[in-house]
């Protein structure tokens, strides 16, 4: 597909900045947050931080799924495949801290833990082993919870339980809406999660918080488009919703996906690492699935655990508080290799990807 | 997570369908979600095809752009 190309044209990139520079010399300081790792990854792989006006600053949100699951509901995972119960995941969930181990520590020790690459390789696998007690650890934001509830629609093997894990996006924009020392002008919203729950959900933003909010696609371009959107809305002074990633993300979203996700699971409050917990902002079984939750069919619930270990900013760094490297613990005690923190943990978690981009300046 | 990658139809039958990712690779892909035809690019996200690519719009997003700057050089 040639999309990927002309999305990227380098020569139409110089001019959108050109336009930004422009727009941006009539505003004080702006501060624009995106919530998606993707987002993250392509802000920082291009390098489109350069070619934003030093008054511009683009902040990464808590948009990785994997950083913000508490480390009491690893711990839960742990435990059960520590008691002989099989856990597949998927592959950035393996290496999460929980309070004192990870997935995949456990497994080093012995523990049946399983990397999938879909919520379908688990049910393959249970189909398969039909005497094992099968756990898949179902995380993700809008984006995989319908994956989850597509197959607990079909019902799954009976020797396959769900930890379900999965947390909403728009709650999280609230609380950093609300924060006083955030100050946020702009929020570029995350396209394929959008792609899921439509427009709508983030109608608030601008009308109740004054927040331009775009919904972007994964680009360079689309980025510094939404950018461009965002500066021209503050200008104007009228901030409003727009939509710049027409080609995928419809105004109602996907409503056999919505639909599917409220038949399978009631919207509880979440706690979220390193945020606290939000109202409204998880998903969990409803009362008719309930054979399939794994806290019940095999009575485990573990309410609290660490989520920071001593030293790690991560709680700073998934509200855009502080950049990875203003944490005394990157690229020193918490590396790729080593994981520290649950942001050093994921390909979409900030620090992972900082880490890639600065590693030699640090070895330097 | 959120990452979703483009594929191309290939073939659909019921609600699986077989995508082609690009330089030989094929995958099986759930599309319960969404109305995919043959010939369609879906944006897939860990196996579940989540929405099918507009080309069309595409197409207008970068016009509308090429059009809005240069709507701007011109009252500049």
């Amino acid at each position: 597909m040639a999309e990927k190309t002309r999305f990227r044209d380098p020569e139409l990139a110089k001019r959108v900045a050109e336009k930004i520079r422009k727009l941006a010399s009539t505003q004080e300081s702006v501060r624009i947050c995106h919530v998606c790792g993707t987002h993250e990854w392509t802000i920082t792989h291009f390098g489109l931080r350069s070619l934003l006006p030093q008054n511009v600053e683009v902040i990464a949100g808590p948009g990785c799924p994997v950083c913000i699951v508490p480390a009491s509901e690893v711990d839960e995972a742990t435990t059960l495949a520590q008691k002989g119960v099989a856990v597949a995941c998927f592959g950035d969930v393996i290496r999460v801290p929980g309070s004192k181990t990870s997935l995949l520590d456990a497994k080093a020790e012995g523990a049946d833990v399983r990397v999938v690459y879909s919520v379908a390789d688990a049910i393959k696998m249970a189909q398969n082993e039909s005497g094992k007690q099968f756990v898949f650890f179902a995380v993700g934001f809008e984006t995989t919870a319908p994956s989850t509830a597509i197959e607990i629609v079909n019902r799954p093997p009976e020797n396959l339980s769900f930890l379900v894990s999965h947390r909403l996006i728009p709650p999280a924009m609230k609380l950093l809406a609300k924060m006083p020392d955030l100050s946020l002008n702009g929020f570029i919203a995350p396209g394929h999660a959008s792609a899921i729950i439509g427009l709508t959900p983030y109608e608030e933003f601008p009308a109740k918080h004054g927040i331009p909010t775009v919904v972007a696609g994964f680009e360079p371009l689309d980025i510094l488009f939404s950018v461009y959107m965002i500066l021209k809305q503050l200008n104007e002074g009228k901030p409003r919703l727009e939509n710049e990633y027409t080609r995928v993300v419809q105004l109602e979203g996907n409503t056999k996906a919505q639909r599917l996700m409220r038949r399978v699971f009631d919207v509880v409050d979440g706690n979220w690492r390193g945020l606290g917990t939000i109202p409204a902002s998880k998903l969990a079984l409803r009362k008719q699935y309930r054979t399939y939750d794994a806290h019940l069919k095999h009575d485990i619930r573990i309410e609290k655990g660490t989520d920071t270990p001593p030293g790690c900013q991560c709680h700073l760094v998934v509200v855009g508080k502080i950049k990875p490297d203003q944490c005394p613990l990157f690229m020193k005690a918490c590396t790729p290799q080593k994981p520290t923190g649950a942001c050093m943990v994921s390909n979409e978690g900030t620090c992972r990807i900082w880490a890639k981009t600065t590693d030699s300046r640090m070895a330097a | 997570m959120c990452l979703a990658i483009p594929g191309k139809v290939i073939s659909v039958e019921q609600d699986k369908a077989n995508v082609d990712f690009g330089e030989g690779v094929l995958r099986e892909v759930n599309v319960t979600l969404v109305n995919a035809h043959v010939g369609d690019y879906v944006l897939v996200h860990a196996g579940y095809a989540i929405e099918v690519l507009d080309e069309k719009e595409a197409l207008e997003t970068l016009n509308l752009w090429n059009e809005i700057l240069q709507t701007e050089n011109r009252q500049q």
